[in-house]
């Protein structure tokens, strides 16, 4: 078990990388605490892969360090550095037993007879396998493989950490529950370091402790589930967490305050001082879909049609196209049993759940 | 033109993979079929598509008899989980093949392949090839070439379970607003009831081969057929425990209660209760409501929902709350659910009473 600590790391697949664009991963400093769950989410081609690539040793950085526990591990292979992987596809033997595909890591490490039966009864009864143990691997549906994919992971007490990557994939939604729930139970049971890789939010927040948002190349947030869904610092954070993802809207500072395609928007003059401080770049409010009240028209400045519902069972979600030239639309969130008012709304903004950001990144507002 | 299957059964090598399926889809709807994996969706589209011949039953397409023409001499167009493009010809020229092969004029073809790639967003990919386009992109090139030619039936296979989550999400509204316009009888194949959901229309219940309900998608969600449909249709599926009524009392998992007023039509004897997750509340509830003890076995935490893995006796359930709501493991609570929101099952899983319609409260206003 290992704190992870990653020292002005950089990764480039090309041989003389003069840009950032160069760069599947630009510099960063990071480290994953011993014994925390984590998650690293972002979209294909963010840098995830190689970056877990990097921790687990399959791929050499081009520049930085890989420290576990304060030594460099930059020089051992995957073996050398005990680590433990779990693939989008498990990875089993298929003609061994589950409890010798189980055994399999301590056999090789000359573990007793004893202390193998007892690892393996232990680990097989916290995945709800035990009795699966005398079957062939083959005849396993994918999620029984998948917990002994995970299963050969846990069966040794030295691992430094373990890494999923999109472990979930073929599992069926129905499935997916329980194998998650499963994990969970099994970090808090382990006190193993996890680094789980997915695209999907509610994969990495329903896992993780704390989530790295990766986005072309960086750690544009490193938060708790909470965090990032209350307070994205970056407007990629915004769009990525959450379903619908967070209305951003472009506004302006005029001679009024905040105005969005020349109308006023009523925020507090305070908050509009300290825009007007920060200086140039471009402007943004951001809003989530859950915070978004429809209104009587007349009780607001900002108006729209009801464009489209979608009924998600539990929730709906309101698109309402704003009568600006632009035409764009906010998404509303309402709850199952909330009525939608039909044509033209009004919309208010919370002040609570207004964001601002300038250039992509957001503006603290001091209360 | 309307598809229709008429008890279609198919068997491969004595199992059963399609049993009597019988549907009848109509033209210009979005049909979704939904299930697990090795439910039957695959297969129930390839004999819809003349794939595959069926042992027994018939195929009509228009009224026309179809069961045993071949695939190629249908007008039918199929979108898979891989995205299917020829590596060696532009964008323009993956999409345009359907169309050069019906010997289409240079000029129609040209602004067919114009218009549906507007329509996908791909118009300014038109002379890449495959290979330079992302996997959001590429898929998107191959639905495009399965909706240029203006086919009876399209079937989609999964076409998202590939992408990133957030592509999926903005595609699914792409896919609505793309056929609401057409004549073309679309197919989707998915194992998600959320995008059953999102994608609207009729939403098919596929569970080992059968078709268990078919139906408009809100009706099939909030009116399951049995405790199956129920189940399968619902993420994370729906709760289910035992109820017994025996005169004015009830036993739910064994608790005492008070006999609601909508089961009062209900004869004595055994049911079951099904409980949507998102219907469960930690509040206290204003109307008649059914409180169960149970213990918190874990909790995830989305950034604005709850989701909590709770035990009575020895039932495991679900439930999905708004907010963010911090619990230690084996915590003890309360949980409520209005009785109007229970659904009510025979023992056999028939559905006897699915909640009732909604108490509407207004929008914030």
């Amino acid at each position: 078990m290992a704190e992870i600590r990653l020292e002005q790391l950089a990764h480039s697949y090309h041989g003389t990388p003069s840009k950032p664009a160069d760069y599947a991963l630009r510099q960063m400093d990071h480290v994953w605490e011993q014994g925390g769950a984590y998650a690293l989410l972002g979209p294909s081609g963010c840098g995830k892969s190689t970056l877990l690539n990097i921790i687990s040793g399959l791929l050499v950085p081009s520049e930085g360090r890989v420290l576990y526990d304060g030594k460099s591990v930059n020089d051992l292979s995957p073996q050398q550095r005990n680590i433990a992987q779990v693939f989008q596809f498990p990875v089993v033997y298929d003609t061994m037993t589950v409890f010798d595909n189980l055994a399999f890591p301590l056999r090789n490490q000359g573990h007793s007879r004893d202390r193998i039966h007892q690892r393996v009864r232990e680990v097989a009864e916290a995945l709800e396998i035990e009795p699966l143990l005398s079957r062939k691997a083959h005849n396993l549906t994918a999620d029984e493989k998948q917990k002994v994919s995970m299963g050969r992971g846990l069966v040794r007490d030295d691992v430094a950490a373990i890494l999923f990557d999109e472990p979930l994939t073929v599992i069926d939604p129905q499935l997916k529950w329980r194998l998650r729930r499963k994990l969970k139970e099994i970090h808090q049971r382990f006190n193993v370091t996890m680094v789980y890789v997915t695209h999907d939010q509610l994969e990495a927040s329903t896992f993780a402790d704390k989530i790295a948002v990766m986005y072309q190349g960086q750690i544009v947030q490193f938060g708790t589930p909470r965090e990032l869904f209350e307070n994205p610092q970056h407007t990629f954070v915004g769009y990525f967490i959450g379903s619908p993802g967070m209305n951003l809207l472009d506004i302006v500072l005029g001679s009024a305050g905040i105005e969005l395609e020349g109308r006023a928007l009523p925020v507090e003059e305070s908050i509009v001082a300290q825009l007007r401080r920060g200086g140039e770049g471009r402007l943004q409010l951001g809003i989530r879909p859950e915070f978004v009240q429809l209104v009587a028209s007349e009780a607001s400045t900002l108006h729209g049609q009801v464009d489209l519902v979608q009924d998600q069972g539990t929730f709906k979600i309101v698109d309402v196209r704003l009568d600006t030239p632009s035409a764009s639309v906010i998404k509303a969130r309402l709850g199952e049993e909330q009525l939608v008012p039909e044509g033209r709304v009004g919309l208010a903004f919370p002040a609570a759940w207004q964001r601002f950001y300038r250039d992509d990144r957001l503006v603290e507002i001091v209360p | 033109m309307s598809l229709q299957l008429d008890n279609v059964t198919l068997s491969v090598r004595g199992e059963t993979y399609i049993d009597n399926a019988c549907l009848t889809l109509e033209p210009g709807s979005f049909n979704v079929l939904l299930g697990h994996t090795l439910a039957g969706k695959t297969t129930l589209m390839r004999l819809m598509a003349g794939l595959d011949m069926p042992d027994r039953g018939t195929v009509h397409l228009g009224g026309r008899d179809m069961t045993h023409v071949p695939v190629r001499q249908r007008n039918v167009s199929m979108v898979y989980q891989q995205f299917i493009n020829y590596p060696t010809l532009t964008v323009f020229d993956n999409i345009a093949s359907p169309l050069k092969q019906a010997k289409v004029s240079h000029q129609e073809i040209a602004r067919r392949v114009e218009e549906t790639a507007a329509m996908l967003g791909i118009q300014h990919l038109l002379g890449r090839y495959p290979q330079e386009l992302s996997g959001g992109q590429q898929q998107r090139t191959a639905m495009a070439r399965a909706l240029v030619k203006d086919a009876d039936l399209v079937l989609f296979d999964e076409p998202l379970v590939n992408l990133d989550y957030k592509l999926r999400e903005a595609l699914r509204v792409e896919m609505r607003k793309l056929f609401e316009s057409r004549h073309t009888i679309a197919v989707y194949a998915t194992t998600e009831p959320a995008e059953a959901l999102a994608l609207g229309g009729t939403t098919t219940l596929l569970h080992q081969g059968r078709i268990v309900q078919s139906g408009p998608s809100d009706e099939v969600y909030r009116h399951p057929c049995n405790r199956e449909a129920a189940s399968l249709f619902g993420e994370p599926p729906i709760n289910l425990m035992p109820m017994t009524i025996r005169g004015e009392e009830c036993r739910i998992a064994g608790l005492h209660q008070p006999l609601p007023d909508v089961w009062r039509s209900l004869p004595a004897g055994e049911y079951q209760v099904g409980i949507r997750p998102h219907h469960w509340s930690l509040q206290p509830l204003d109307e008649p409501a059914f409180r169960l003890p149970v213990i918190v076995r874990v909790a995830e935490i989305s950034g604005s929902e709850t989701f909590l893995h709770l035990s009575h006796d020895r039932i495991d359930l679900v439930a999905h709350l708004i907010g963010i709501h911090e619990f230690g493991v084996d915590q003890a609570l309360e949980m409520q659910v209005a009785c109007r929101q229970l659904f009510v099952f025979e023992p056999d899983g028939d559905l006897v009473l699915s909640p009732s319609s909604p108490r509407p409260t207004l929008a914030s206003v």
